[in-house]
C-alpha cells in the first residue's frame, strides 16, 4: 500500500460526498414535482409521451396497480430483448455480421439486462450486432435503472404519507427518472469519454498491420466451422503467422457512461472497463467510479428531503460508506500483498516509484492495484459489476471482498433505488430489533412497524440467500455445474458461488474462468436474476403501500432516533450480522480455504 | 389491465428511440464533430495507412523491441477483436507454470541479467490488450533491446523516458511506459550507434 494508492482512494471519497447534496437536491425537486431547470427543456417532451401513451400523470396508484405497471413494462422489455438477439441477423446495423444468440443464451441476456444485473455469458465484441447494443442493451440501461429509482420513490412516498391509499404513478416515476436524471448526466458523461478516448462510432472494425508479425497455433477447422481433433481427441492446430490485428470498435461510449451511471454494468467489449477502448485513462476510471456510486449515494440526500429530515438521509449514507471504506481498504491490503507463489519464481512485486506492484494477474498497468482494488469493491458494493480488472485472479481475500460485498444484499449504495429501498429495509429491521430489546413497538419515521411490515422485511432478506446458496448447491454436485469451473480446488467452488452470488443480487460481475455460457448456467442464473429482481420488487412496494396506510405518531421519549451515531452502529451491525451469518459458512469453503493454501509453506 | 398494457407498451416504444436511437446517435454526432481521433480508436498511420492504436497493444517476442504484457487473448496475444484475460486463480498450477515460462524467456533472452523480474512483466493484463508496461518492466528490458539494436544502452534509456507517461492530474492511475510507440521510436531513430 502506498501513500499514493490511499490517496486515489480518498480523493474518490470526497468527491463522492461532495456531490451528494446538490444531485440529491436537484433529484428530489424532479420526483416532488418542482421546478428543477431541465423541465424547461424536457417539459414538453415529458407531457408529449403522457398524452400518447395515455398516461394521466395527476392519477396516483396504489401499491397493487403500481407493481402491475412495473411488471407489464419489464415483460415488455424482456420480451423485446429476446427477440432482437434471436433476429439481429436479418436486422441492420450489423457490419460484423453476427448471427442469432443462442435460445437460452438469450434468455440470460434478457433476463440479465431487464433487472439491471448485466450479467454477461456473451462477448460484446464476437455476438452482438451493434443494433442489439443499442436498441436492446442501451435501452434497458435506463429503463432498469429507472424501474428500480421508482420503486424507491414509491416506497419513500409510503413512509411520508399520512394514511394515503396511493404511492404515486408508475409512468410519471420512470419517465421522470430517464428524461430528468439518466439521460442529461449520461450525455456528459460519455462526451467525456470519448474525449480521453472511448470509442463511439458506427464504421466498422479497422483493420491494421502489426509492427511484428505473431506467430500461433492456430485451431484447424472443417468447412463447417467446427474444430478438428486427432485420434486423441485433442484439438488440431496448425503454425500460423498472423499480420494483421482487427480492432473491434462501436458505439461504446454512450453505453459505458449508463452501464456505470444505472449501476447496470454490462461492457460493451469482453473486457468490461478493463478494455482501453472502454475506460482508456486513469481519469475515466475515476469517474467510471464516481459514476457508479453517485446517484445511489445522492438518493439518500433525496430520502432525507423528502421524509422532511435530511439527517436521516446522511445516516443512512454514513452507514453505507464506513462498509464501504472499510472494505475498500481490505481489498487494497490483499492486492498489494500480491501473490507469494510467485514471489517464489524470483518475480518482483514491491510497491516502487517504477511499478505499483502487488498482484498484477487480471490488471492493467495504467490502474494497477489500488484503483483496481477500489474499482471492484465499488462495483461490488453498488449492483454495477463492470469490471476493470479480473476478479478471478485477486488473491482469494482479495476476491472474498467482492463477493462478500454482494452477499450483504446489495444495499451498501447497491443498485440506483434498489440499494436504497433494500437499506430502507434493513433499517426498518434495525429498529425492529431495537424495539425487541426495550420492549416496546418500533418505529421509523414516524410509521409504527407491525407483524405485516417484519413480515415483508423477513421475506426480502430470506429470498436471496435461498436462491444463491441453493442454486449454488445444486451446481457444485452435478456434471452440468462443476464441468464449467477452470480453476481446480477451493477457487472452483467460489468461482461458482460467485456466478450465483452476482446473478443472485442483481450485480453481473463475475469469476470469469467459470463458462456460464452453457444451457445449465443460462437458465438456473436467469431465473435466479428474474426471481431476486421481481420477487424482492412486490414485497418492497406491498411495504410501501401498507405504511402509506398507517397515521404519523410524533416521537415520544422512547422513540430510537434515527439519524444519531448509535443508529448509523446499529445499522450497520444488522447488515453485516445479516451477511455473516448467511454467507460465511460458504466463503469460508471457497476463499478462505485458499487462502490458508497459498500462504501455508 | 387493458389500459395498464397499452401505456406500457407505448411508454416502452417511446423510451426505446429515446434511449436507443436519439441518445447513441446524437452522442455520436457531437463525438465525431468534436474529437473524430479519439471516436475512432486513436489510430496511428504511416503513410496514409493505420498501424495500430495508441490505446491497444501489440504482440512482440524479438529481442529488439521491448515486450508488452503477456496476454491472454485467443487464439493469437493482443486479438483486439475478442479482449479477455486469462482468469487463472492465484493458487492454480496453470499460472505458477506460465509465470516460470515467462521469467524463463525473458532471463534466456538477456543472458546475466539475474535482477528480479518486475511482476507485471510476466503477468497476463486484464483486457488482454494492456498497451502499457511499467518503467520497471521497460528498465529491466534496456540492456537486451540495446545490445540486440547494437545502441548505447543511455541511447535506449532516453528514448523510455520520452515515453514514460506519469500520473494523470499528477495522482491518478501508475506511471506507465507505451510499448508500441516506444518500439516506433526505436525502429525510426538514427543516429550515433
Amino acid at each position: 500500500m502506498t501513500i499514493n494508492g490511499l490517496a486515489q482512494i480518498g480523493l474518490f471519497f470526497l468527491v463522492l460526498v461532495a456531490l451528494v447534496k446538490p444531485l440529491g437536491w436537484y433529484m428530489a425537486r424532479v420526483y416532488t414535482g418542482q421546478a428543477c431547470g431541465m423541465d424547461r427543456v424536457m417539459g414538453p417532451l415529458e407531457r408529449l409521451i403522457y398524452r400518447v401513451c395515455g398516461v394521466r400523470a395527476t392519477e396516483d396508484m396504489n401499491w397493487k396497480t403500481y407493481a402491475v405497471a412495473m411488471l407489464l413494462f419489464n415483460v415488455a422489455g424482456l420480451v423485446a430483448l429476446y427477440a432482437l438477439q434471436r433476429l439481429q441477423g436479418f436486422l441492420p446495423l450489423n457490419p460484423s455480421a453476427f448471427g442469432a444468440v443462442a435460445p437460452d443464451l438469450a434468455f440470460n441476456t434478457a433476463a440479465s439486462f431487464i433487472t439491471n444485473t448485466n450479467w454477461q455469458a456473451y462477448a460484446g465484441e464476437s455476438a452482438l450486432s451493434y443494433l442489439t447494443q443499442m436498441l436492446g442493451l442501451t435501452v434497458q440501461n435506463f429503463v432498469s435503472a429507472a424501474t428500480g429509482m421508482a420503486m424507491l420513490v414509491a416506497l419513500i412516498r409510503g413512509l411520508t404519507a399520512r394514511t394515503a391509499p396511493t404511492i404515486g404513478n408508475f409512468w410519471v416515476d420512470l419517465t421522470r427518472s430517464t428524461l430528468y436524471i439518466l439521460l442529461p448526466l449520461a450525455a456528459v458523461l460519455a462526451l467525456l469519454l470519448v474525449s480521453q478516448g472511448t470509442v463511439q462510432t458506427f464504421g466498422s472494425y479497422h483493420q491494421t498491420a502489426l509492427l511484428q508479425p505473431v506467430t500461433y497455433d492456430k485451431p484447424v477447422v472443417d468447412a463447417a466451422g467446427q474444430p478438428v481433433v486427432d485420434e486423441k481427441g485433442v484439438a488440431k492446430t496448425e503454425s500460423t503467422t498472423g499480420t494483421e490485428q482487427v480492432l473491434a470498435v462501436g458505439p461504446a461510449a454512450s453505453q459505458v457512461a449508463i452501464k456505470h451511471l444505472g449501476t447496470n454494468g454490462g461492457g460493451f467489449f469482453n473486457a468490461n472497463a478493463a478494455h482501453p477502448y472502454e475506460s482508456p485513462t486513469p481519469l475515466t476510471d475515476f469517474v467510471l467510479i464516481l459514476a457508479e456510486t453517485l446517484i445511489a449515494a445522492s438518493l439518500t440526500y433525496t430520502f432525507g428531503m423528502m421524509v422532511g429530515d435530511t439527517r436521516q438521509g446522511w445516516a443512512i449514507l454514513a452507514a453505507m460508506l464506513s462498509v464501504l471504506a472499510f472494505f475498500v481498504l481490505g481489498a487494497y491490503w490483499a492486492e498489494s500483498a500480491g501473490n507469494p507463489r510467485l514471489a517464489a519464481l524470483g518475480v518482483d512485486q514491491t510497491a516502487g516509484i517504477a511499478q505499483s506492484g502487488g498482484n498484477m494477474e487480471g490488471k492493467e498497468i495504467r490502474f494497477g492495484v489500488a484503483r483496481s482494488a477500489l474499482f471492484a469493491t465499488a462495483t461490488t458494493a453498488t449492483s454495477t459489476g463492470a469490471v476493470n480488472s479480473m476478479h478471478d485472479s485477486f488473491t482469494p481475500l482479495g476476491g472474498l471482498i467482492p463477493l462478500f460485498m454482494m452477499q450483504f444484499g446489495e444495499v451498501i449504495l447497491g443498485g440506483v433505488g434498489s440499494g436504497l429501498y433494500g437499506m430502507l429495509v434493513f433499517a426498518i429491521i434495525a429498529v425492529f430489533i431495537a424495539g425487541l430489546m426495550v420492549g416496546r413497538t418500533p418505529e421509523y419515521l414516524g410509521k409504527k412497524i407491525e407483524t405485516y411490515e417484519m413480515k415483508m422485511a423477513a421475506l426480502l432478506i430470506l429470498i436471496m440467500p435461498i436462491i444463491v446458496l441453493g442454486f449454488t448447491a445444486v451446481a457444485v454436485v452435478t456434471e452440468s455445474g462443476t464441468s464449467s469451473i477452470l480453476n481446480p480446488g477451493a477457487h472452483g467452488f467460489s468461482e461458482i458461488l460467485y456466478a450465483y452470488t452476482s446473478q443472485g443480487n442483481n450485480n453481473g460481475s463475475a469469476f470469469g474462468g467459470l463458462n456460464a455460457n452453457t444451457p445449465f448456467f443460462n437458465l438456473t442464473g436467469g431465473l435466479a436474476m428474474l426471481v431476486s429482481r421481481f420477487w424482492l420488487a412486490i414485497p418492497t412496494l406491498a411495504l410501501a403501500g401498507s405504511l402509506a396506510h398507517k397515521k404519523m405518531v410524533p416521537p415520544g421519549l422512547g422513540t430510537l432516533p434515527t439519524h444519531t451515531p448509535l443508529f448509523v452502529g446499529l445499522l450497520v451491525g444488522v447488515v453485516i450480522m445479516v451477511g455473516a451469518l448467511t454467507f460465511v459458512p460458504a466463503l469460508a469453503l471457497g476463499p478462505v480455504v485458499e487462502h490458508l493454501l497459498m500462504v501455508a509453506r | 389491465m387493458a389500459a395498464q398494457l397499452r401505456s406500457a407498451l407505448m411508454v416502452f416504444l417511446i423510451l426505446t428511440i429515446l434511449t436507443g436511437v436519439a441518445y447513441p446517435l446524437v452522442v455520436t454526432g457531437i463525438a465525431q464533430l468534436l474529437f473524430p481521433h479519439q471516436a475512432n480508436g486513436s489510430l496511428i498511420y504511416k503513410d496514409g495507412k493505420p498501424i495500430g492504436s495508441t490505446l491497444i497493444g501489440q504482440p512482440f517476442d524479438e529481442p529488439k523491441y521491448f515486450w508488452g504484457r503477456p496476454s491472454a487473448t485467443a487464439p493469437f496475444p493482443y486479438n483486439a477483436a475478442a479482449s479477455s484475460g486469462s482468469n487463472l486463480g492465484p493458487t492454480n498450477p496453470a499460472l505458477t507454470e506460465a509465470v516460470k515460462t515467462r521469467v524463463a524467456a525473458l532471463r534466456a533472452s538477456d543472458p546475466g541479467n539475474d535482477t528480479p523480474v518486475p511482476v507485471d512483466l510476466v503477468t497476463a493484463s486484464g483486457s488482454g490488450l494492456d498497451p502499457h508496461i511499467s518503467p520497471a518492466s521497460a528498465e529491466y528490458q534496456v540492456r537486451r533491446v540495446a545490445r540486440a539494436r547494437g545502441r548505447e544502452e543511455a541511447f535506449v534509456r532516453t528514448l523510455v523516458s520520452q515515453h514514460t507517461e506519469g500520473r494523470q492530474l499528477g495522482m491518478l492511475g501508475e506511471r506507465r511506459v507505451n510499448v508500441l510507440a516506444l518500439n516506433l521510436a526505436l525502429d525510426a531513430s538514427v543516429g550515433p550507434r
